[in-house]
């Protein structure tokens, strides 16, 4: 009794849906890869993929949940990089394992990437529209310089820090002890990472994502999210607390923004500060508004075309940025069109009783 | 706010209920709503000056004036949209001053829009689901991990929600968008939404605006069905004196920010300067 309701509802059963698609693209990919079909530049793509796909949906739920458009985005994922790398790299000795090391790191990375969220939502979160976007832009560039400042180091005694804010320290100034070893060397970043991202943890981090988004948009702070998105004035009066519900979700999308910065950091032997700059936030906010602001399912098919398209079209390399933007424009036109719509309704007649009510 | 109260005391009492009237059932019991001295002043422009009105717990009043006279605002004002710069509002008994829209709604104050305010993008019962958003409560948490108490608490929200729905045959249409039904119904709805904050004190801005005299009638009998289940206090803007003069018990007429009579629908129809307000002075008498 209660199953079938459950599956009754059309939404569920749309979230079920997607659940299903990743894992059966996961092992189809799975197979491929060990199978050789794949070649290595492309089994390469595998876990960076996953990355901006995470990430992506982590900007969704700002930009399409909450409708407040963030230009900083990838700002919480140097945050949650640079944790997660400091991390793993400090405990790898205690813990030998990759997978719990993994695991550990992208954890406390969301946390911190949540924390910086959270202390930047409040003074962003006080303003609206193009101001915000340009505030979370600032932001954005902040962490990234910050990030660029530090000098971690970890020996027997634990974590050392230094802020190089006079480009004039480094790495030797931390004073290690014998054995110890630099994680992070200001803006040369990080260094000589064990890479233990895989595309396992890649698949299992973007469902728990998918199913974070998703479960919170059907909860009762997602509905309120949205309301506040739909009108604010009407959802403050019917007694739907702004601050709070704003906050959650921003802090949310930072936390999931940071795990996947955590992986992709984890996926390459060295990484700078610098690749998390402007251009990296307006990448993710490309995937999610050719997505579909506030769908994740358009989100995740974004994400992956697009990220994979220009890298499988390196043979080209000069007319590649060029098939692109063809690309993105052609995707621009087609999504939300009305007579594609049509022309998919006239295919698929099925799907014409349900959707024209 | 202390300064608020603190201005207040320094003012001068009037006898108190001055010139009010409530209806005779709810005589002795505490009003839903009394307005003292209340006003507000944009710059130089007193939108509203010392405005008073008292309404029983189960009164229906209706609050009306020609355009620009300062309704909206007086609405604005009760759910603290504005802070008013000078007297006092008691809902349930209780003082409003310093609070927010958010905490006013949750003393029982809900309200309905003049220009229609859905959450568009939400379904019909997500709509509904937001007014309830205060009386079951999981955390974000439970939401996301789907915890035992995300399921009872959705199942009755979900239940209570299609209750709601029901007062005004809705129930069919609950999987919609806001933004597909038709404008009649995306009033009713905002009606429904304002109920299930569960008010004791229900605003309506022009409820009936847009709607053909058997829609008006119909939602006349509906305002009154309201009143009579959920026994609470309705104050109603509105221009379509037939719904006015039908259901409202006590009236309230409002010019240029100043209330110019108040009485009963007999006592407002024969009052000289209420007719002056609507159709103009007699230039020649």
């Amino acid at each position: 009794m209660k199953k079938k309701s459950f599956f009754a509802d059309r939404t569920t059963r749309r979230d079920f849906m997607t659940y299903a698609i990743v894992i059966i693209c996961f092992i189809a990919l799975s197979l491929l890869a060990s199978n050789k079909v794949l070649g290595r530049a492309q089994i390469g793509l595998l876990v960076p993929v996953c990355c901006w796909i995470v990430a992506a949906l982590g900007l969704n739920l700002c930009v399409g949940v909450l409708g407040e458009l963030s230009l900083g985005h990838a700002g919480f994922m140097s945050v949650g990089c640079f944790t997660g790398i400091t991390v793993s790299e400090a405990v790898s000795n205690a813990i030998p394992d990759p997978t719990l090391r993994l695991i550990m790191a992208v954890i406390i990375g969301a946390v911190f990437a949540g924390i910086v969220g959270f202390l930047v939502g409040i003074p962003v979160l006080r303003l609206k529209g193009d101001y915000l976007a340009i505030v979370t832009l600032a932001f954005g560039e902040i962490i990234k310089d910050i990030v660029n400042c530090l000098i971690i180091g970890v020996d027997e005694k634990g974590l050392h820090i230094i802020f190089n804010a006079s480009g004039t320290k480094s790495a030797s100034d931390l004073g290690l002890a014998e054995g110890g070893k630099t994680i992070i060397q200001g803006a040369q970043g990080a260094v000589g990472t064990t890479t233990i991202s895989t595309f396992l943890g890649g698949f299992v981090l973007v469902m728990i994502a998918l199913i974070i988004v998703l479960n919170f948009v059907k909860s009762r702070s997602g509905r309120a999210v949205m309301a506040i998105r739909d009108n604010r004035i009407a959802a403050e009066a019917s007694g739907v607390n702004v601050t709070r519900y704003k906050m959650i979700a921003f802090t949310l999308s930072a936390a999931i923004a940071g795990a996947a910065g955590v992986l992709y950091g984890l996926n390459f032997s060295s990484i700078v500060a610098t690749k998390f700059n402007f251009n990296t936030s307006i990448l993710i906010l490309v995937y999610v508004v050719l997505g579909g602001l506030g769908k994740m399912q358009g989100t995740l098919i974004a994400a992956t075309v697009l990220y994979v398209l220009p890298e499988l079209l390196r043979a080209f390399s000069d007319y590649r940025m060029l098939v692109y933007a063809i690309v993105l424009i052609i995707v621009m036109i087609t999504t939300n069109n009305q007579q594609m719509k049509n022309l998919f309704l006239k295919i698929i007649p099925k799907r014409k009783n349900k959707e024209v009510q | 706010m202390a300064y608020a109260s603190e201005k207040y005391k320094q003012r001068t009492m009037v006898p108190y209920p001055s010139d009010a009237i409530v209806p005779e059932v709810d005589l002795g019991k505490t009003p839903a709503l009394e307005c003292r001295h209340l006003g507000i002043q944009f710059g130089g422009l007193k939108a509203v000056d010392d405005f008073n009105i008292t309404v029983g717990k189960t009164e229906i009043a209706g609050l009306i004036g020609p355009n620009g006279a300062g309704k909206t605002t007086v609405f604005n004002l009760l759910t603290k949209v504005y802070q008013p710069t000078t007297g006092m509002i008691m809902v349930n008994g209780m003082d409003t001053a310093g609070k927010s829209t958010i905490q006013v709604n949750q003393m029982g104050v809900a309200r309905t829009f003049q220009n229609i305010r859905l959450f568009n993008q939400l379904s019909v019962e997500d709509n509904v689901k937001i007014g309830l958003q205060n009386q079951m409560k999981y955390s974000t948490l439970e939401g996301i991990l789907r915890l035992p108490r995300y399921w009872s608490q959705e199942k009755k929200m979900h239940e209570r929600a299609m209750e709601l729905l029901s007062i005004f045959d809705m129930q069919d249409k609950a999987d919609w968008k806001a933004d597909a039904l038709p404008y009649g119904a995306q009033r009713r709805l905002e009606i429904v939404r304002a109920l299930a904050s569960n008010p004791k004190l229900l605003l309506l801005d022009e409820p009936a605006a847009g709607m053909n005299p058997n829609e008006t009638r119909d939602l006349m009998e509906t305002i009154g069905k309201i009143r009579d289940e959920f026994q609470i206090a309705i104050l109603l803007i509105e221009h379509d004196m037939k719904l006015v003069m039908g259901i409202c018990e006590g009236i309230c007429v409002l010019n240029f920010g100043k209330v110019i009579a108040k009485g009963t629908p007999e006592d407002i129809q024969n009052n000289p300067e209420v007719i002056e307000a609507y159709l103009g002075k007699n230039e020649e008498g």
